[in-house]
Order: C-alpha cells, then structure tokens, then sequence
C-alpha cells in the first residue's frame, strides 16, 4: 500500500527541456516524507503529477498499485500553496466544504473553521483561514494520500503550527500517506520521516 | 542605537481601508491597516514580518501613493521629516524610492528587460546592469528577452535588479525572493546588505521570518494590520525572552525548529479587526483593559512595542 | 474623499431606461391602428401640436407609426440578440471543452461569418428565407454571434486550468456539474453584458436592412421602412420623416449602449469596486 512515482519524466511542451527526468519514489500508507529542493527543481510539477493534476510523458503514478483515475474521487489529494486560488472566489465557503461530500458541521473545529466563516466568501477570510478550507476539504473527501505543496510557505508561524496540527492528527487517526514538499529546511525536518531531495538527482 | 540618527521614513498610526460594496446597494468600510507605527532610518534593512494576505503589501503601496482608486488612508507618513504628499510621492517614486514589486505582472511586456531594468538611466548604466544580472545568476542573453520569457524567478531577479540600479535612498522590496534558488535569494539579499551599508535604506516585506531574523537589523512583526513590535533581529536569535509582546514570543515558539507550538484561535482579518489590542483575544497576558484600548507604543530594551504588560 | 456610489448610480440608470423601453414597447402595442391610417387631408404636415413628429405623404401621424417602428425595433433586437447570445455560449463552450477538431471547426467558421461584412450576409439569409420577420431575425442573430463566442471561448479555456477547477476534478465532480456551478456563475456577469452590447447592433442592423428593402415589409411601421420612405420626399424639403424617427432610433440605441457599458464597468473586478 503506497503512493508511487515510478520513472517518471514530465515537460510541458515537446521543445522545452524535461522538467522532471527519470523521477521514481514511494510514499507508503502512514509516512510522512519531505521532498525538498530549492525552486526550479520540479518540486510543483511533482506535486501536480502524484495528484493527477497533470499526467507524465512517461513512467507512471500508482496509488496502491493501480493508475490514478480519470473519473471520480481521487485517492491522492493535493494542497496548494495559494488557498485563494484553489477557491472559487464567486462561491459560500460552505459550498467549498461541501465539494468533498456533505458537510459534517462537528467536525468544523478539528480544522479550525470557525461556523461563522461558512456563509462568507473567499476575499472576505485570510489566507490562512483560507487554507484551513483547503485541508479540511482534501481530509473531508476520503483520500488515502496528501500532497502539500509549500501549504504553510505563505502563512505566519503559528497558523503553520495550528494547520500541520491538524494534518498529523488526522493523518495518524486514517493512516495517511504524506508528501510534505517544501524549501524549508526547519519544516522538512521537524515533519518528515525521511527526506527526499530533488538536487540529488 | 539608532534613535538619535534623523529618520528616513516615518510612519505614524497610519491606516488603510477600502471602500467596499456590501450584497446590498450599501458601501462598508473595510478597515486592513489601522495604527501601523514604524521607523525606517538610513543605512539599514527594517523586515516586516507577517502572513502573506493580511495587508503587508498595501503598505508599500501606501508609501508610493499607488493604492487602488477605492483606498482611504490615515495618519501620517513622514519623508525626511516632512509629510509624504500626493505630489511629493510623484516625485520621488522611481527616482528616491524605488519599489521590488511582488508581482512580476508589474514588468512592462512589451519592453526588453535589460532596457527596461536601465529604466531612465540611458546607457551609461549597461556595465552596472551586466553586473547585476550576472550575480544574480540571469544569463547573458536576459537583456534581449522580453517579459514572457522568462520563467517566474528569472523575472522577479529582473524586478530587483531594476530597483537596484535606481539611485533610490530606500528601497522597497516585497517579497523579493520566491522563486529564486537559495543562492540567488542569497545574493540578492546580500546585495541590499550593500546598499544599506552605503548609507541607504531597505524595507523588506517578508512573510518569512527566518529570512527576515537573517539579513534585516531589525524586525516589526506584523499582526492584523498593525505593528505590534519592532525588535533587532538579534533578539529573535536569543529567544522568547528578549522579545517583548506576547505575539512575538508566541510566533518564536511555533517555529518549526524552536517547538512547533501552535496558539489557539486566529489573527483577525481585514474588516473584523478589534478594537483594542488585536491579539488580545489569544493572549495569556490579556486584562479588560487591552480589549477595550489599544496600547501605546512604548520603547522597552532598545525596541518598540504595543503591549500593557511590563515586559 | 467622498466618491458616488457606482452601484446606486447604475441601479437608477438601469431602471430608467428599463423604464423608457417598457414605455416605448407598451405604446407602440396600445397605439391603436386607427391612428397610423392616412387621411390626405392630413398629409404632409411638418411637425405641430396635434401631430408632434408631423405627418408623412400619406397624412400619417409620424409620432405613433414611430412609437410603433421602435416598439417592432425593440423585439427584433431582444430576440435577435437573445438567439445570438445563447449561439455564441453554446458554440464558445463547445470549442474550449470539446476536441481540439471542434475547436479548429468553430475557429474556421469565425474567422468566416467574421470575414463577411454583416450587412451583406444578413441581406442574403434574409432574402434566401423570403424577408419578412423571420428572415430578417435569422440574418442577424447568425451573423451576431462571433465576438461573444470568442470571449466565451477564452474564458472557459482560462478557467479550466484554474486550480480550484482541478481540484473539483480530482474530488470527482463531473465536467457537467463544473461546467454548471463553477463555469456559469462565472461567465455569466460577462454574458450579459455581451448580450446587451448587443441589442443596438441588431436593431440598427434591422433598421438599415429595412431601409434597403431586404428586411421587413413595406407595410410594417418599421423605423427602417420609415426612413426609407422618407428619402422620396426629402427633396421637397419634408425633413420630419427622415429626421424625428431617425433620432428617436438613435437615442433608444444610445441608452441601450450605456446600459451595457455600465454593467460591463461594475461586473468587471477591476473596476466593480471604484
């Protein structure tokens, strides 16, 4: 039972140099790995492949030993860096919840979600109220696997504190698979169980 | 240390809100910055620490004059002493104060970027800019290549060297290094480090405070809208017990590397802003009195802060 | 600093002109026949009390077969722009969500129908199906489409990579469910300004097709038609006819112009919150 990227090379047009070349790793069920590497390494492009945002030119992404599908739920979730723009700006943030199945207002307090925020609009909340939306979303829609790309990168230190928080405990209770991709030296080793680092390549 | 030098630039209890329209037909007021307090004094770099999102960029904005048609500001910006007006901002922007903007969309597209990062200098500035560009790791054929060229860090080294070849006496750098490797973030960093030593000033916009406690001399940490302490990056390095508000110190304690802890609650955003002390609703320290005031900036071991505790 | 309040501005001018439209259609409909009937006693009269827009040669009152050209003018322009409209979304999102074929098909025939001058094209689909309204409609709601559909087109396109687009995708909503609730609410504000736009093209477009004897009939109390038969008598100095519908014509145009104009201004991000 693990996330794996199995030779894997990626460019975006067919005269641009391959953005990821020959890239394999595994995240197995109830890990947490770091995928470090400074900016220009692919570290977004690997995020947007093991989701299926984006499919490889070649090698393959299996959840569990079977491809991503096309159709319906994903099994890997991906986080963004910039909660607004994974958020319908024109929509409740009660709809955003609810994208991921109906809405379970008990559990709005293991992720930070104030009620009140339910009937506001996007531009109306912070960042980092904003990102609490992201992950309860991707927690809320049953997947077996995390992908977060910088979700902390752009938020103070105690948001970034509350939000991993809430990631861990709900990753330790379901046994989640996590990919923590970042540039944070502190924050790949506080999170991970192991490192992975793009520049070794 | 600094406070018998003459300011640069001085920010009093300054204010920003925007007119907004409500679902009805009504106009609200939605209050982003309120009683922001800062000193910036020549020869150094002063970070500003916040989230991103929370109003930090309007600040530098302000200072230009460049805030959207529906802002409504208030307090005072002091230049040199003398207030900062609508046409004084004409005048100085670009020439005495030069912006990093954050946004590369602030690159003109139809403009190489090595003409462009000469900006009105002429050509006497193309040695100073191969230079730039060259430390700053931008290959040799930048110059000819146009905006949509480049990929996204490329053209935010573009931004910093523009700035950099101004004859600006403060520079205004908002989140200047996303998207730049670290050796390159290195660098540029290192290359306002220079520029404050030759007497100028640097304001660096930060949401990263590791970044901020590295390269700035002294850190304001930003907290919904306000400057609740201004510190020496010195005292983020010796710990909780050399800073002076309860945010700060809190903040310290959330870092991954100093314990991860987080606080309960979340920073008040844009219209929602308290009246008294913003971080009193999180706070240990908090007694009625900083619900209903906020306190005043008082100097307490060389730095700034708004807290009534004794600290 | 004070400023207007845009909303409340473009509230009152929307219901305003909302409100002389109405008025023009419902007179144009309550004007009973009688009035626009000839007495040649009548005939020829330039602009008075009694009769405000004159008479034509035929010693018709001027002010009611005008009413009743506007009144024609305003349905032709509703439906024709509406027809045009509902065209240009479901071509525009055919070809961003569709194949790229489809895509390449629907460009091609752009670039056609935008190639032929609108004039020409709509003389000959409404002369090939026999004049009349129904020619007439057809020609300028298929000639009217095309800009609307590009700028549907590329805002479909724009969203569709947007993140929260993938992750609705990746959560397991159908194209369907996104194309209904993240893609129309957001073209929507666009649309309508489009379509709005739109109403003065098709109604001058009618009146100059009317005005060159390819449009509606000669009996129809159309500004078009108006116009046209105007030009027989101007030359024995009858100004009235050609000038009071001709400016009637222009002014509801006008007015339609600055409604779309307004919506656009307060629909648009960039300028909504001024």
């Amino acid at each position: 039972m693990a996330l794996e990227a199995k030779n894997v090379f990626f460019r975006y047009t067919r005269k641009s140099p391959w953005v990821l070349e020959d890239c394999s790793l595994t995240i197995e069920r109830g890990e947490c790995v770091a995928v470090t590497g400074p900016s220009g390494y692919g570290k977004t492009t690997l995020a947007r492949l093991l989701a299926g945002w984006q499919t490889p030119d070649k090698g393959e992404i299996l959840a569990d030993g079977k491809p991503l599908p096309t159709r319906g739920p994903c099994p890997v979730q991906l986080i963004c860096q910039h909660p607004q723009e994974a958020i319908n700006p024109r929509w409740k943030l009660r709809k955003v919840l609810e994208e991921s199945g109906k809405l379970q207002e008990d559990r709005l307090g293991e992720f930070g979600i104030e009620r009140a925020w339910l009937d506001r609009f996007a531009g109306e909340l912070s960042g980092g109220e904003l990102q609490r939306f992201c992950v309860a979303r991707a927690l809320l829609s049953g997947a077996d696997y995390l992908v977060c790309d910088e979700i902390s990168t752009m938020l103070d230190g105690i948001t970034q504190a509350q939000i991993w928080e809430t990631v861990l405990k709900e990753a330790k209770k379901r046994n989640l698979g996590i990919a923590v991709i970042t540039h944070n030296f502190h924050l790949a080793k506080k999170l991970g169980s192991r490192r992975i680092d793009l520049t070794a390549r | 240390m600094t406070e018998n030098r003459e300011s640069l630039l001085s920010i009093r209890d300054f204010g920003v809100s925007f007119q907004r329209y409500d679902s009805r037909m009504g106009q609200t007021r939605l209050q982003v910055i309120s009683n922001l307090h800062l000193t910036v004094y020549p020869g150094e770099i002063l970070a500003v620490v916040g989230s991103s999102g929370s109003g930090k960029s309007l600040l530098a904005l302000a200072i230009l004059g460049m805030l959207p048609l529906n802002a409504v500001t208030g307090g005072e910006i002091l230049y040199r002493g003398k207030e900062l007006t609508p046409e004084r901002q004409k005048q100085l922007r670009g020439k005495k104060i030069a912006l990093v903007p954050q946004s590369v969309t602030f690159l003109d597209p139809l403009m190489k970027t090595g003409k462009q990062a000469d900006g009105q200098g002429g050509t006497g500035l193309t040695q100073k800019r191969r230079d730039i560009f060259r430390r700053l790791g931008l290959p040799g054929k930048t110059e000819n290549l146009y905006p949509f060229q480049l990929s996204g860090g490329m053209a935010r080294r573009v931004l910093v060297s523009t700035a950099l070849l101004t004859e600006a006496e403060l520079i205004l750098a908002d989140e200047p290094t996303p998207g730049m490797s670290l050796e390159q973030a290195l660098e540029a960093l290192r290359m306002f480090r220079e520029m404050a030593e030759e007497g100028r000033a640097v304001l660096l916009i930060t949401h990263d405070l590791d970044l901020a406690v590295e390269f700035a001399d002294r850190v304001a940490v930003f907290y919904a809208g306000t400057t609740v302490e201004t510190a020496r990056a010195s005292d983020f390095q010796n710990g909780p017990d050399a800073l002076r508000h309860p945010y700060s110190r809190a903040l310290w304690e959330s870092l991954p590397q100093n314990g991860f802890r987080p606080v309960n609650g979340f920073q008040p955003y844009a219209g929602n802003l308290p009246g008294g002390c913003p971080y009193a609703p999180r706070c240990p320290l908090r007694t009625a009195r900083c619900e209903t005031a906020l306190p005043p900036v008082r100097t307490v071991r060389g730095g700034e802060v708004r807290c009534y505790d004794g600290a | 600093m004070k400023r207007k309040n845009q909303r409340t501005k473009l509230l009152v001018l929307a219901a305003g002109l909302a409100g002389v439209l109405i008025l023009i259609y419902a007179l144009g409909l309550l004007i009973p026949e009688k009035a626009v009937e000839g007495s040649f006693l009548e005939a020829g009269r330039p602009p008075c009390l009694s009769h405000p827009f004159g008479t034509d040669a035929l010693g018709r009152d001027l002010l009611a077969r005008t009413l009743k050209g506007l009144s024609v003018s305003i349905t032709v322009g509703i439906v024709a722009s509406g027809v045009s409209a509902g065209i240009a979304l479901l071509v525009g999102i055919a070809s961003a969500m569709g194949s790229r074929q489809v895509d390449a098909a629907v460009n091609w025939i752009i670039d056609l129908v935008m190639g032929i001058p609108h004039t020409v094209l709509i003389l000959l689909i409404s002369f090939a199906l026999g004049r009349g309204m129904t020619g007439l409609l057809a020609g300028i709601a298929a000639t009217h489409w095309c800009s609307l559909a590009r700028l549907v087109r590329g805002e479909v396109l724009q969203q569709r990579s947007r993140p929260y687009i993938m992750v609705s995708r990746r959560l397991g909503k159908s194209g369907g469910w996104i194309l209904l609730h993240h893609l129309f609410p957001h073209l929507g504000p666009q649309f309508l300004a489009g379509l709005v736009l739109l109403f003065p093209h098709a109604i001058l477009h009618e009146a100059s097709v009317s005005f060159l004897g390819y449009g509606l009939p000669p009996e129809q109390p159309a500004i078009g038609i108006i116009l046209s038969e105007s030009m027989r008598y101007l030359s024995a100095g009858m100004w009235w006819p050609a000038v009071l519908p001709g400016a009637a014509l222009l002014g509801v145009v006008l007015l339609m112009d600055r409604l779309g104009e307004q919506l656009r201004r307060v629909l648009d991000p960039v300028t909504a919150q001024e």
